[in-house]
């Protein structure tokens, strides 16, 4: 379970968030540019720093300004999918996909039958050899979701992540990002700007505006007009 | 008198229309051309201010003056002097320069300005008063000399001299370039490196280093080339002495003063050097990762 209650003063508002997501739920959330969503995630996943408050992951800690506890990126656990996916293109698809094995210098027969495994589950196995940067927009996106489930993430943080695919390709990943997500069973993060995606949470200038589902959330748009 | 029905109204405008429109034309094309020939002649006037001079190099030194002057001694000195202090200033320059360059575009803190600008004040610099500079901080009287000298050690005058006259005006050209090339780099790769488990250090090895390496080399090479042609500061700071300080732009202003063949078969050797040199940083420079 993935608990946080923290603030932070951004440039034109401060982030101000409570939020609970429980093992194997996904939390989408859905704001306007700078509203703090993608912040949100950088906080989570150790890339910036709140102000105040504490995160906590199962119980553990990963920030907590009170006990002084900020866990370094690399040692929260944490699956993260950026909006441009961020792959190494200097490495081959499965070098990308290995890299965070190899980081934790687990044996290199280990490495090869993990990584052969979410490969072909991801459908990426005939390509393994190709440079990052040459695949297309769905391949990448598969690349980056299975580089970041094969370190068994304890949570799941997922920026965009159909963005950068054109429209057909959307629909077609959405479905099976959704497969993936439920097959992994831990809690997620989603931001998003679609709202056919289910939405269960909004947040506006740094604060949970509402939560509920997508119907809802576009009637509340409208209310504001 | 000739009287026109409307229509032939009509179509005399559309005459005259058209022969508005292809005078017009014809004008624009003129217009192009001679801007195409302006051009043209500024470049080949270019082209050949530059090559003249090269030209004049080659025209003047037969082949088998070259490789009797390869055979000369002050010859032999000048080159193994340059290319061993080139080759230990480059080497010097690449890793304090990396960090530095690193920090520089990744980081803010306070006087990253002023620092910045110190960094690249001996682009600017004239040559002649960066050799004052040194003498005035490491010679035996120096700032720092003083101290130094006081333990027996002296630094004007010596090898060392012209290795650290060579590091103070070549590393700039090293750090521009890295500093720019780090930048370059997505700062989301790093994320990722570290949220994947990375610690800084393997981040930087094996996602930033790879990817920068490149414009790395071939701020390397345009270091190594700026320390081969080092002239002004090294006379000054190190003197000119045959294999202790003469390097091969020294060499070159000796061998003037004496036997001129000399001098334009030193001068062949380094624009050949340099030449290769640029093809080199155009090669290097052509390869860049796409982004993902």
């Amino acid at each position: 379970m993935l608990e946080i209650d923290i603030e932070k003063s951004l440039r034109d508002f401060d982030l101000q968030l409570r939020l609970d997501v429980n093992q194997g739920q996904t939390l989408m959330l859905v704001g306007d540019n700078g509203c703090g969503k993608t912040t949100l995630l950088n906080l989570i996943a150790g890339l910036d720093r709140p102000d105040r408050g504490r995160i906590a992951l199962d119980g553990r800690p990963l920030f907590d300004s009170d006990l002084g506890i900020d866990l370094p990126p690399e040692a929260r656990g944490i699956g993260y999918v950026f909006q441009s996916y961020a792959l190494f293109p200097h490495m081959s698809v499965y070098d990308n996909v290995a890299f965070g094995l190899r980081a934790r210098k687990m044996p290199e027969e280990d490495i090869d039958r993990r990584v052969k495994k979410h490969l072909k589950e991801a459908g990426l196995w005939e390509i393994r050899r190709a440079k990052a940067a040459d695949v297309s927009g769905g391949q990448k996106q598969r690349v980056a979701l299975a580089r970041a489930l094969i370190i068994e993430p304890k949570l799941l943080l997922l920026d965009e992540p159909l963005c950068a695919l054109d429209v057909r390709r959307q629909a077609a990943m959405r479905s099976e990002l959704r497969e993936t997500i439920r097959a992994c069973g831990v809690p997620c993060i989603i931001v998003t700007h679609d709202l056919r995606d289910v939405v269960s949470c909004l947040l506006e200038r740094g604060r949970v505006a509402m939560r509920g589902r997508a119907e809802d959330v576009a009637v509340w748009g409208g209310d504001q007009e | 008198m000739v009287l026109f029905g409307e229509g032939g109204l009509t179509e005399l405008a559309n005459q005259e229309n058209e022969t508005i429109g292809i005078a017009v034309a014809s004008r624009s094309r003129l217009r192009e051309i001679a801007l195409k020939a302006g051009l043209g002649l500024l470049l080949a006037l270019a082209m050949a201010f530059i090559a003249l001079p090269v030209l004049a190099l080659f025209l003047r030194s037969p082949l088998p003056s070259i490789a009797e002057a390869l055979h000369d001694p002050v010859v032999i000195d000048a080159l193994r002097l340059s290319l061993m202090t080139s080759s230990i200033t480059t080497l010097i320059v690449v890793i304090m320069g990396t960090p530095i360059a690193y920090v520089s575009a990744r980081f803010s803190y306070p006087g990253k300005e002023l620092a910045d600008s110190l960094i690249d004040l001996p682009v600017i610099m004239p040559p002649a008063v960066a050799g004052i500079a040194l003498l005035m901080a490491f010679g035996r009287m120096g700032l720092a000399g003083h101290y130094v000298s006081s333990f027996g050690i002296s630094i004007a005058f010596t090898t060392l001299a012209v290795i650290l006259a060579q590091v103070f005006v070549s590393s700039p050209f090293y750090i521009r370039q890295a500093r720019t090339s780090f930048e370059d780099v997505d700062i989301a790769l790093e994320n990722a490196a570290r949220t994947l488990g990375a610690s800084r250090t393997r981040t930087f090895f094996y996602v930033i280093l790879p990817i920068a390496m490149n414009g790395l080399l071939s701020g390397a090479i345009m270091a190594f080339a700026r320390s081969l042609g080092e002239f002004g500061a090294t006379i000054m700071f190190a003197g000119n002495f045959q294999g202790r300080t003469q390097t091969m732009p020294l060499a070159i202003y000796t061998a003037m003063q004496g036997d001129l063949d000399v001098a334009l078969c030193i001068s062949i050797i380094l624009v050949a050097f340099s030449f290769a040199v640029i093809v080199l940083v155009k090669v290097l420079t052509r390869r860049v990762y796409k982004r993902c």
